[in-house]
């Protein structure tokens, strides 16, 4: 059941849970003026499932962001698997292949098949051989359900079809951490479910997850904890079973009750 | 129970779409006789090409083709068809026709530039058609070397030091990188090859014939001319231009910010400035520029110049397309762990330059059409040449003629390269 802990566990010899996957400290960001996110502190541990809420543009996207450098801190430290992120492009590039990260908008090579969206990155990247790249795909592709779509582009697919697809592609670069982006945030309804059970079962493999996502039902029966974020700032960090039934900060009290209250 | 609601339990069987949609009646009344606007404009554009057809077809038509001179082609059209009559005198495309397509290259060596634009088919169809063997783009890059030797001829083992030249650079390319990084082995090899090329080539290629000698009768560029010179200048500014049009582009968007000012700067230059300035520059200024001594065949300045020119425009159409690629593409690039060169080659060009084929192919059909500009700086093109040809005491006062059968060549090419591209926009669809 374990075999993404396995094989990501391949990668350094080391089983502890316990050691910390991703480490901040202290971080800022700015965008222009604009102070986005506020002496963040945020230790992940591996195999540690994470939902980060909040209300929008409480800078829980950049957080995440951060963390495989598609957005620049400006203060602080980041260490993502032992490397510390900096302007080393090398660094960079090495803690992008080793955290997965899942978009709201799927972000799918439209121009290439399902398989070869999955294949191109363990090939240019990882130097995977060919045949065994599009075997992991496959693999892959199964795991989330629609191994008979391979061929089609991902234009020919639905939404709920196109997300799954953003998750095999991340995962068969065999990332240790992955980064989920409201991935079901641009579903029809009908369609989330199936994006979450795919969740659900990557958590329950024992994937390290961090996820910004307003389904709380989800956060309920996965997280490890919930973070709650507001003005840039982590406010509340909790079991899911404290955070739902038993929220400290006020802040955290009203955006339940408006995103349960109904 | 009694229940109010309604379930259905057979489904509509789907019906046959109305023979709107299907008959040519239905096809006619949908698209030409919709509406009684549509109808009087169909009608109204049949007369005009009905009226357009009954004055032009007499003409093409009550021709001569056995005449020598104007005034004879005009006496047998009254001879033949009444003292109005007027008609084409096609007799000067039947005299000048080699003319028109070889310019002045010696006749005995026809067989060059045929072979030239045959292999030119062969080099491009793997470039054009996924379906074409890929081993051929090997003959595809060995291509412009064999082509520049068999028009303009010489000894073969200038081409093959150049080749062995670009060929050792390479392999340097790949050993040098290794050790010294990227940045000195390109600049050290860049310089070595180009030093190679104007300091060891002609010696060595004169002792090299000496020994074993191999080559064709050179052919000089002012023997160039006619519709072989338009295809070598289109063709190459063409091929050129793309990846320097790429790099341009590119390097516009760039962070780095001197990159970006050069780019911009050259773009803005090129657009700023008129084709036939740049080209009198290259016919006339390029050598007060040049050390003394070194004469630079023209043909080959005048395709340096007009690739430079086309790259600009070129470069502005991609950076269209790269403009309209989601932001998304370019992180998703970088999640997975690609560098900038891997996203931009796998993920960010595929998708821009498709989204930019049919700009770029219109600067491209505009560039082959601008290589007539190539008459003012005295180049003898199909346009240049037909100016010689009316001036030609036979010929004098023939205008219809002429520019009918260049334009005919002209758009065959044109439209050649328009239908193209609507072929790999079709092709690269993958939406649904």
């Amino acid at each position: 059941m374990n075999e993404l802990q396995d094989k990501s566990a391949d990668h350094t010899g080391d089983t502890d849970g316990a050691r910390p996957a991703i480490r901040i400290q202290d971080m800022n960001k700015w965008f222009g003026d604009f102070h986005v996110l506020r002496d963040i502190n945020l230790s992940v541990n591996l195999g540690e499932r994470i939902v980060i809420c909040g209300p929008s543009g409480s800078g829980k996207s950049t957080l995440i962001r951060c963390i495989n450098r598609l957005e620049e801190h400006q203060k602080g430290t980041i260490v993502v698997e032992d490397i510390v992120l900096s302007s080393d492009l090398k660094n960079i590039d090495r803690i992008r292949s080793e955290v997965g990260m899942v978009f709201q908008h799927f972000n799918l090579f439209p121009h290439l098949t399902v398989l070869e969206n999955c294949t191109l990155a363990p090939i240019w990247v990882r130097k995977v051989p060919k045949k065994d790249a599009e075997e992991t795909a496959l693999h892959f592709l199964e795991k989330v359900k629609i191994p008979d779509q391979a061929l089609k582009f991902p234009g020919q697919l639905s939404g709920g079809q196109q997300q799954r697809v953003a998750i095999a592609r991340a995962l068969c670069m065999r990332p240790r951490i992955m980064l989920f982006d409201e991935p079901t945030s641009a579903l029809d309804p009908e369609m989330i479910k199936e994006v979450l059970d795919t969740m659900i079962e990557l958590a329950n493999d024992g994937m390290t997850m961090l996820c910004v996502t307003h389904e709380m039902g989800f956060a309920r029966q996965v997280a490890n904890r919930v973070i709650f974020m507001d003005e840039g700032q982590i406010v509340e960090q909790n079991s899911p079973e404290e955070f739902f039934n038993n929220p400290r900060s006020e802040r955290s009290k009203l955006f339940l009750s408006q995103i349960l209250g109904h | 129970m009694e229940s109010t609601g309604f379930v259905r339990t057979t489904m509509v069987p789907a019906v046959a779409p109305p023979i709107s949609e299907r008959t040519v009646v239905g096809w006619l009344r949908t698209n030409l006789f919709s509406s009684r606007l549509n109808s009087a404009l169909t009608v109204l554009f049949l007369a005009l090409i009905a009226y357009v057809l009954w004055q032009f077809l007499p003409w093409a038509i009550r021709s001569s083709w056995t005449a020598n001179s104007l005034d004879e082609c005009r006496a047998s059209i009254k001879a033949a068809y009444g003292e109005h009559a007027s008609g084409a005198c096609w007799a000067v495309i039947r005299e000048r026709y080699l003319q028109l397509i070889y310019g002045f290259y010696p006749a005995e060596y026809y067989w060059r530039p045929n072979l030239t634009f045959v292999l030119m088919l062969i080099a491009l169809a793997p470039i054009l058609f996924p379906r074409v063997p890929r081993k051929l783009l090997i003959f595809s890059g060995i291509y412009p070397f064999l082509g520049y030797w068999l028009l303009w001829g010489g000894s073969i083992w200038g081409v093959v030091l150049v080749v062995g030249g670009l060929a050792a650079a390479y392999f340097l390319l790949t050993v040098l990188s290794e050790r010294y990084g990227l940045l000195v082995a390109v600049t050290s090899i860049v310089v070595g090859t180009i030093l190679w090329w104007m300091v060891a080539v002609a010696p060595l290629q004169g002792v090299l014939h000496s020994v074993i000698p191999l080559g064709l009768p050179a052919v000089a560029s002012n023997q160039f001319g006619g519709f072989t010179l338009s295809t070598i200048i289109g063709v190459t500014g063409i091929v050129a231009s793309l990846p320097l049009g790429i790099v341009w582009a590119l390097g516009r968007r760039s962070d780095m910010v001197i990159v970006r000012a050069i780019s911009v700067g050259f773009i803005e230059f090129i657009r700023g400035v008129p084709l036939i300035t740049l080209l009198f520059v290259a016919s006339t200024l390029l050598n007060i520029f040049l050390p003394p001594g070194t004469s630079f065949d023209i043909v080959l300045r005048v395709v340096i110049v007009v690739t430079l020119f086309s790259s600009g425009y070129v470069a502005e159409v991609i950076r269209g397309g790269l403009a309209a690629l989601p932001a998304g593409q370019f992180e998703a690039g970088a999640a997975l762990g690609l560098d900038y060169w891997k996203s931009m080659r796998l993920i960010i060009l595929p998708q821009a330059l498709k989204i930019s084929i049919p700009g770029i192919v219109s600067s491209f059909i505009g560039l082959f059409k601008d290589t007539t500009l190539v008459s003012i700086i005295g180049l003898l093109d199909p346009l240049g040449l037909s100016n010689a040809i009316r001036a030609d005491s036979s010929w004098n006062g023939i205008v219809w003629e002429l520019y009918a059968f260049i334009a005919v060549l002209f758009f065959i090419f044109c439209f050649a390269m328009s239908r193209y591209s609507m072929h790999l926009e079709k092709r690269l669809e993958t939406g649904h």
